[in-house]
Formats: C-alpha cells, structure tokens, sequence
C-alpha cells in the first residue's frame, strides 16, 4: 500500500470519529433538552473539548499530508474536502454545546406543552436524520443520496419557518412562558443550520467524488 | 491546428519487432511548455527522440507517422536542418570538456560549419548565456572550461548551447534529474521565459515538476498516450483511470 494512502485512511477514520462524536453531542443534547437532564447537558459541554481537539487534529493531520505526500487528484480533493467537512463537523458540535447551555442557564424544565407543539423533537430528528446521510453519502462516495440532502435541507427550513409563527400565537396565549419559548426558538434556529453544515458536506462530498464545485450554484432538480 | 508549432499524427517507434510508441496523435501547441510523464519503459523518451529525429540513429530502429513542425513533416526534411530547429537536452549535463564556455555556446554553428563574424558570435554567446540567467555568472570567466562550471550552470550551459541555435522548439529529457534542489528551481524558472521564445518538450519522471512547470501534461503507458490535457486538469481531475493511478501513486 502507497503511503499515502495509510495517511489518507488514517484521516478519513478520525472524520468518522468525529462524525459519531458531533451526532452523539446533538443526541445528547436533544435528550437532555427534552428531560431536562442537566448532568447530561454538563456532559455534552466537556466532552465538547474533545470535539475541538479533534477538529484540531484532523487540520494538522490535513496539513501535515498536503506537505508531506503532495496529494494530487481525487486525493487532492478528499483532503481539501475534508478540511471543509471538519469545520462543519466542528460546528454541529458547536450547536450541541450551544443547546447544552440553554439547558443549564433554565432553572425549570421546558414546558410539555412548548415542546410538544413547538415540533421541536421532530426538528432534532430531522438534523440527525440529514448528518446520518451526509456521513454515508460520504463513506459510500454516494453523490446521488449526497443530492438529496439539498432537499432534506429544504424540510429543515421549513420547520424552522414556522417557528415564529407558533412563537406568536405560543407566546399570546402562555406570556408566562415568554423566554422559555424565545429558547426555544434559537435552538430551532440553531438546528436549522445543521441542515445547512449538512448541505456543506454534501457539496463537499460532490466535489471529491465528480470533481465538481455545486457551491454557490442553484441545484439542477 | 493554429499557432500548433509541433504535432504528432499517428507516429509508431520500433526498436526491431518492439514496438514502443503506438500511434501516438498531439497537438503541442506553440510558446507552451508540454510536459510528458509515464513509467520507466512508457515510449515517452522515445517519442521524444523522435521529435527531431534521434530516434532513427539507433540501429534497428524504425518510425512511421508523422511528426510536423508548422505543418511541415520532419521526416522529410534533412535531419541536420531539424535538429537545428529542433534543440534537445538531455539528462545529464553535457557541455563539450575541452571547449570554453564560449565556444560550448556557440558549438553548434562550428559542428555545422556555419561561418560567423566575431561580433555576431559574441552577440549570440551573450544573447544565449542572458536567456538562460547565467551570463551575470560566467560574463568573466568565458574562455574558461565548461566543466569549471557548477552542474546546475553546466545544463544551463546546454540550454544556451540549444538555444544558440535559434530554434522554434526544445526538448528536455529529465533535464533536473541529476540536479540538487536549488539548481532545479533555476532550471525549472527558465521555463516559464523560455517559452515566451519557444515550445518547451519536457519528459519528466517528477509529477510535481510536470505540475509546476508545464501548460499541457501527456501521460503515456505502453506505448500509447493515454491521455492529454490542459495540467490543471490532468492534476485535479483526470479522464482516464490509469493515469489518476500513476499520479497519485497506485499504479501496479
């Protein structure tokens, strides 16, 4: 085997570390959200350290290849996709930190009823379902399942769309629960943007395995 | 076809029944530097002794096809006036021993027993030894041996011996390979100059050197060409299977 390629495997085995590690904390925190566990909300902050320092590895390992074996080609691209796919994977795990932190700083549990109507579990379901693609569209260099996660993007934004409205309506009919519904919309705001680190990594993955740059573009139905 | 200043139609090299470059077609477009790459035993330096008509002085050898310098077939035209217009360097530094760096610069025209005024030679020596970077160098000391020269200055000492002659195209073969880093560096910077004067022809064993250097790549396997792009495209996405293989390192 081409040294590079022990180097290459060696990166894309600690992207999928950090891939189960980013969807665990998300896992995490969506439980911790929904009982209001706060030693789970405390665990999802620590364990956040190991999220960054693997970001950090994956970076240095990308630099140290790009130096030392000149990557050309489809290795070329996977190690500039990667480079991109670790960012993103550094901000999902970013969201779960940021959740956690709603969780410790709420001195009482969500209301059932906010929850419940807010669709907010769903939300979490669906930002777990689009990283679970991604990472196989990735691992399976499947562009056409990578394609689809444009679309699983649009059903995130919409949920997320509809959260205001429900904020209003919430909010008029419960004033009591105001700032427990205003967290409740920034976490909804924050898994929507899974879905868009999702459709990076999705774009990212097209880019390795076609050679082609979707970035920017308007998505050919 | 326009501003082609080399083209390759169908050209076959045998060594006896070897049949080592099959039907090999490329346009190489002028003022460009065209690198060729492939394994040991690929055809390229062959193909590239073709070019100006070194490969038939082995005995055995055979070529058919053309090659055609501005659309004119170099087989039909007296070897001497090709490799006049053909300058090619090889591997290994090779300056004539016992000539002086002036007389290396102007060696062709002595071996082809064209006669030259004193100021038309000097012109040429220092024209030569300036397009090659190394006149600041040696401006001093021209009557001295070639080989009191560095390696590094003596190839660039056979590059101005090669452009001395005024030609329309250059071919190297592996010309930085016996070169350290340093000199590598000057040698490859000369290209990107030369080739506002010329058609560079580089056959290169380094991949990174072919990606530095060249505006065009060939890659060849067996005897064939087996693909040829624009570099840029060649390095970050290449059409065949086989030479993503061979640049990144998993050819078997």
């Amino acid at each position: 085997m081409a040294q590079i390629e022990n180097a290459l495997n060696q990166i894309r085995t600690e992207v999928f570390n950090m891939w189960t590690l980013a969807e665990n904390q998300l896992e995490k925190a969506k439980t911790a959200l929904l009982h209001f566990d706060q030693d789970l909300a405390r665990e999802v902050k620590a364990i956040e350290k190991r999220v960054n320092a693997t970001e950090l590895k994956i970076d240095r390992d990308c630099e140290h290849l790009l130096a030392l074996h000149a990557p050309v080609a489809v290795d070329l691209r996977f190690v500039l996709a990667i480079l991109k796919i670790n960012t993103s994977l550094e901000r999902v795990g970013d969201t779960a930190d940021s959740i956690a932190k709603y969780i410790l700083h709420q001195p009482h549990p969500y209301p059932a009823g906010l929850l419940e109507q807010s669709g907010l579990s769903d939300m979490f379901d669906q930002a777990l379902s689009i990283l679970s693609s991604a990472r196989e569209a990735f691992g399976f260099e499947n562009t056409r399942l990578a394609r689809t996660i444009f679309h699983q993007d649009e059903v995130l934004n919409d949920m997320n769309a509809h959260a205001l409205p429900f904020a209003v309506n919430y909010i008029k009919e419960n004033p009591a629960e105001t700032e427990a519904v205003l967290n409740t919309i920034s976490i909804m705001r924050r898994l929507e943007r899974i879905g868009d680190h999702a459709k990076n990594i999705a774009e990212e993955t097209i880019f390795y395995v076609e050679a082609k740059v979707l970035k920017h573009k308007i998505l050919e139905s | 076809m326009e501003n082609t200043t080399v083209s390759a139609v169908k050209y076959n090299a045998w060594f006896g029944d070897n049949h080592v470059v099959k039907n090999v077609s490329m346009d190489m477009p002028g003022n460009s530097v065209i690198a060729i790459m492939g394994p040991s035993g690929c055809g390229k330096t062959t193909f590239l002794r073709g070019i100006n008509r070194m490969h038939e002085l082995i005995p055995g050898a055979a070529a058919d096809g053309q090659i055609l310098l501005n659309h004119e077939d170099i087989l039909a035209m007296h070897p001497i006036i090709v490799r006049r217009k053909i300058g090619m360097v090889f591997q290994r530094p090779n300056p004539f021993p016992n000539l002086s760096i002036y007389d290396n610069v102007i060696a062709g025209y002595k071996l082809n027993g064209i006669k030259l005024h004193k100021t038309e030679k000097e012109r040429i020596v220092e024209e030569s030894l300036a397009k090659v970077a190394l006149w600041d160098e040696v401006k001093d000391n021209l009557n001295k041996k070639g080989n009191f020269l560095s390696g590094g200055q003596q190839q660039r000492l056979c590059i101005a011996r090669a452009v001395a002659m005024q030609p329309d195209v250059l071919l190297f073969d592996e010309p930085t390979s016996a070169l350290d880093p340093i000199s590598t560096a000057t040698v490859e910077g000369l290209f990107s100059e030369l080739k506002k004067n010329y058609t560079l022809v580089i056959v290169t064993h380094n991949m990174q050197q072919a990606a530095r250097v060249s505006d065009k790549t060939a890659f060849f396997f067996s005897g064939e060409l087996v693909e040829y792009g624009d570099t840029e495209q060649v390095f970050t996405n290449p059409f065949d299977k086989r030479t993503q293989q061979y640049i990144t390192g998993r050819f078997s």
